[in-house]
Order: C-alpha cells, then structure tokens, then sequence
C-alpha cells in the first residue's frame, strides 16, 4: 500500500519536473528562433517560402471547411431564428460567429493539423537525419536558416487563413439562406454591417488568430525540434503537436474571450 | 545595363587571402605544428563517462584515422571540435584557438574552415546534387552565380559526379550520397575535414572510391583529414596515423605499418577482428550457471 502511494508521488513528481523542464526548454528554443529573426526578415525570400509552405498550401482546406462551416451555421442559425420571427438577422449570426470565434479557432485548428504536423515531420526528419547537424557543420545557423522563417511563415499566414475562412463561410452563409432559403439578400447583409464592429468583433478576431498562429506554429517547431531521433520519434512529435496544438487553441481562446468580450 | 563580370578564380583566392587584406597579418601568420589538439579532454553524457583524459594531436596536412569500437566516444570527438558539444574539462584547440568559450560567431567563423561528412551525407533532401553543393557557397559568399556554378561543377567533378547535378538526393547510391556529401564538405576548400564512417554500408568498389577521394582531396587542398572508422583495411590504406579508443582513453596509436606490427591485445584484436579479446564477447552477466538455477 506504502509502496503504491511512494510510487504514485514519485511518478507525479517526475511528470513534473519533465513538464517544467520542457516548457524550459521551449522557452528557450522560443527566445533562440525570435533572437535570429533579424534573418528572416533581411533574407524574406527564406520566410515567404514558409508562407507558401504553411499559407498558400493550406488553403485548399481553408477554402473548402469555412464554406461547409458557413453553409451549416447559415441552416441552423435560420431554423433558430425563424423561431422567433427574425429570420434576417442570420447575417449578422453568421458573421458574427464566423468572425469572433469559428474564424479563428477553426482556422487554427485546421492549421495546426496541415501545417503544423508537416512543419513537425520536417524538423524532425531533419533532426534525425542529421541535415540541421550538417547546417550548424557549415556554420549555417538553423535557427536563422530554417526555425526563424518557418516560425514567421506561420505567424503571417495563421491571420490571413482566419480570415479567409471567415469570408468563406459568410459566403456559405449567404449562399444557403439568401440564393437557397430566400432571405431577404438586402437584409442579410444590411444587419450584418449594422452590428458587426470593426474594432470589439474584426479586430479582436485578428488578434485571436495572430495568437494563435504563435502558439500553434511554436509548438510544432519545437516538437519537432525536440523529437528524438527516430520514426517511433517523430511520428509520437506529430500527434504530440496536433494535440497540444488543439487544446493550447481551446484553452486559448477562452482566455482571450474572457478578456475581450466580457471585460473580466 | 547589367555588367556581367566572370572573376578569374585565383583572382578570388587572391583577394580573400587574409596575407593579402592585411600585410601585418601575416606576421601572425605562423601556424602551429599540429591543426587540433585535444588536452586531457573529458566529457560525459547523462552521467555516463565517454571519454578520460584523451589527448591527442592531428598535425597539419595529414590524414588520421580514430579507430574503436562503437560507442566508444569516436563521433563524440568529432563534434567536439566542431563545436557541438563541449567537454567536461580539458581543451580542444583547433589552428591555434580554443574551440569552446568563444563566441558564437567566432565559433560560427572557425566551421567555415571546417567541413564534415556525415555518416550517411545529410544531404538535404529537398534540393538537388547541384543545390546541396552551391549551399555553403551561397549562404557564405556573395559570388555571381556564373562563379557559383563553375565552383559547383568543379567540386562535383573531384568526386566523379558532375553528370549527376541534377538528381535529387533520393536518386543517389549510398557511395554517390556520400560523395555529394563530400563535394559540399570541400565547397569552401576547409583546412579541416571530418569523415563520420565514411565506409559504413558501402560496396567494396564505393568503399575503394571514398578512400582514395580522401587521400587524393586532403593533399589536393592541403588540408588536414580525421576519418573516424571501423574499416580497419581502408583506413590502414590512406592514413598517415592511427588512433585506437577504448573505454574513451587513446589505447594505442601509431602509423598504419605500426599498427599492423603492434602486439598490443586491443590493436591485434581490432586488426584481425577477433571476437574475444580485452573487448569481451559476453556483455557483463552474472554467472551462467546461475541464470541457468543450476548453481549448487
């Protein structure tokens, strides 16, 4: 009984440390990419090579889910309203859900699964078969080389597939209620103007998406970065990243809207 | 209008010569006997002792083998004087000047008179033969790339590979990898290369081929060589002078004619490739009777 409970705190304890060790250690790997950023912004060729490796080609998917997303909220969002008489304003739901929330947070979690893993396989096969070894041999600093554009190509490309996704699924939107349903097309996209902010709805949408693409774009750098070795290693940093990712997005976006749309 | 200017390459050699850039320099200019010298190095990993105490000296213009067994610490030395580890105590010094305690851009400037090939090239995997090549050229210098491509091609063609710039790295043999591998390592004409097991998992002709590129590049470019190695005929064939590390100690050392006469155990069991020696066949075990439960 003693034996159990000793080597239940123990195996905490070391969970413990492990966690506290890591985020260490991912801080510092942070602080290592955004000190040699200078690179990425002297040579933007390196960086706008990520934004097509992390934006360009990710859009496809962008495209496709904010259309499907803006299609189901625009039928649910009508079969509430008309509930209640207000049919017209599933613009203004449709836009504001899109804008405020969906936008962001699925735009992210997309992100974190095409081009977070890809980006998390890539460091890690480097890793493992010694080619950022090689660089660091050739004094080519990775950090500088690779890790900082890879970083920055995700930063600038999470925002902008946000509010791709966005525009996507308001088109959805407008396309199920307005050329299918029949709302009313001057309706629609006259109380969406009326109550969508610029500034507490657009704006903070955009900070949350900038947020998260840091966080996501960060976590799979250093997963990858972390990664030991081996196939068993790499695979275990992929699925490592697309979890964490999600539930850094989640937990983040709570926080974010806490202080955002509720004043706390 | 865009003027188009081919430099003469020993124009280039010319005018980088710090000799040249600075006359005084030159004075300062007299360089030490041996490239790297390792001073009573220790180093360990997780706790684990890899190497005690090694000295070691590669003299200039030579090509040196470091021998023993796996996991030995024979890589762990390499990546010491690079400058990718960095020893518990003890000194690496490399042309004059300590490897560790520099700063990161004096390090930075010392690997690029360094080149290393790894043991299965580290090509990168998503440029071509040619790109791999012009890399460290084009990240180090600001040569047009007419000048570029001339280099490239002629790097390429010290290693047989010319015709085959433009494959990718998942088109190559293991040997033709490694000689990529090779022609980027000598791209900047380094005044030291490292050679990871560059035998390991070739053919007997591929095998053939990489030791004589060794040989025949390091008196080429006058530079200093350290093949780390278990390939005891090649590395006998090409080196000038033998290392053997055990138990993360130098065990013995010599010329390859010293080697092949030594009556030392280690040397004798690690040249003839005996299984049972001073490096015991059984991995540590209690006794076989025991683990049997025959014991009385």
């Amino acid at each position: 009984m003693i034996d159990t409970l000793a080597s239940g705190i123990r195996l905490v304890g070391h969970r413990t440390v492990n966690a506290v060790w890591r985020l260490g250690a991912a801080t510092r790997f942070m602080g290592l990419v955004l000190s040699r950023s200078a690179m990425s912004f002297r040579r933007f060729q390196l960086t706008l090579d990520e934004i097509h490796f992390a934006g360009v080609l990710s859009m496809i998917i962008i495209i496709v889910s904010g259309l499907f997303v803006g299609l189901v909220l625009g039928l649910q969002g009508y079969e509430t309203l008309k509930r209640y008489g207000s049919a017209e304003a599933v613009g203004t739901l449709v836009a504001l859900a899109l804008v405020r929330e969906l936008g962001p947070v699925v735009a992210a979690l997309l992100f974190a699964s095409r081009a977070g893993s890809a980006m998390t396989a890539e460091i890690g096969i480097m890793k493992s078969t010694e080619q950022l070894s090689a660089m660091e041999m050739m004094a080519v600093d990775p950090f500088a080389r690779v890790l900082s554009p890879m970083f920055w190509g995700g930063f600038i490309s999470m925002p902008l597939l946000a509010a791709i996704f966005s525009v996507m699924g308001i088109f959805g939107g407008y396309l199920i209620t307005v050329v299918i349903i029949g709302v009313d097309s001057g309706a629609f996209w006259s109380q969406m103007q009326a109550s969508v902010d610029f500034r507490s709805d657009i704006l903070n949408g955009v900070i949350k998406s900038i947020v998260f693409g840091a966080a996501v774009t960060a976590i799979a750098l250093f997963e990858g970065y972390d990664a030991p070795p081996t196939a068993e290693g790499v695979s275990r940093a992929v699925t490592r990243t697309v979890v964490t990712s999600a539930l850094a997005v989640l937990a983040l976006d709570f926080v974010l809207t806490a202080f955002m749309f509720t004043g706390v | 209008m865009l003027f188009h200017f081919r430099i003469p390459l020993r124009w280039y050699f010319l005018i980088f010569n710090p000799a040249f850039i600075n006359p005084a320099a030159s004075d300062n200019l007299v360089p030490p006997d041996n490239l790297v010298e390792f001073s009573q190095v220790e180093f360990s990993y997780d706790g684990r002792p890899i190497l005690q105490g090694v000295d070691m000296r590669f003299p200039r213009g030579k090509v040196v083998a470091i021998m023993g067994g796996s996991g030995t610490g024979k890589t762990t030395l390499l990546r010491l004087i690079g400058g990718q580890l960095k020893p518990g105590s003890g000194k690496v010094v490399v042309d004059g000047e300590p490897v560790h305690g520099i700063s990161h851009a004096r390090l930075y400037a010392m690997r690029r008179r360094m080149g290393m090939l790894f043991q299965f090239g580290a090509l990168f995997t998503d440029l071509s033969v040619f790109e791999n090549v012009a890399f460290p050229l084009r990240e180090h210098t600001d040569l047009p790339e007419s000048m570029v491509r001339d280099m490239v091609l002629m790097k390429l063609d010290a290693v047989g590979l010319r015709g085959a710039q433009a494959l990718r790295p998942a088109e190559l043999s293991g040997g033709m990898a490694r000689r990529v591998a090779l022609a980027r390592a000598i791209a900047l004409d380094p005044m030291l290369i490292m050679y990871d097991e560059p035998f390991t998992g070739l053919d007997p002709i591929s095998v053939g081929v990489i030791g004589n590129l060794i040989r025949k590049l390091n008196d080429a470019l006058g530079a200093t060589s350290i093949v780390v190695t278990h390939d005891v005929q090649e590395s006998l064939k090409i080196t000038d002078y033998v290392y053997f590390l055990a138990g993360g100690k130098v065990v013995a050392e010599g010329t390859p004619q010293q080697v092949r006469d030594s009556d030392e155990p280690f040397v004798h069991q690690f040249v003839h490739g005996e299984s049972d020696g001073p490096v015991r066949f059984h991995y540590g075990a209690p006794a076989y009777r025991d683990d049997l439960g025959l014991g009385g």
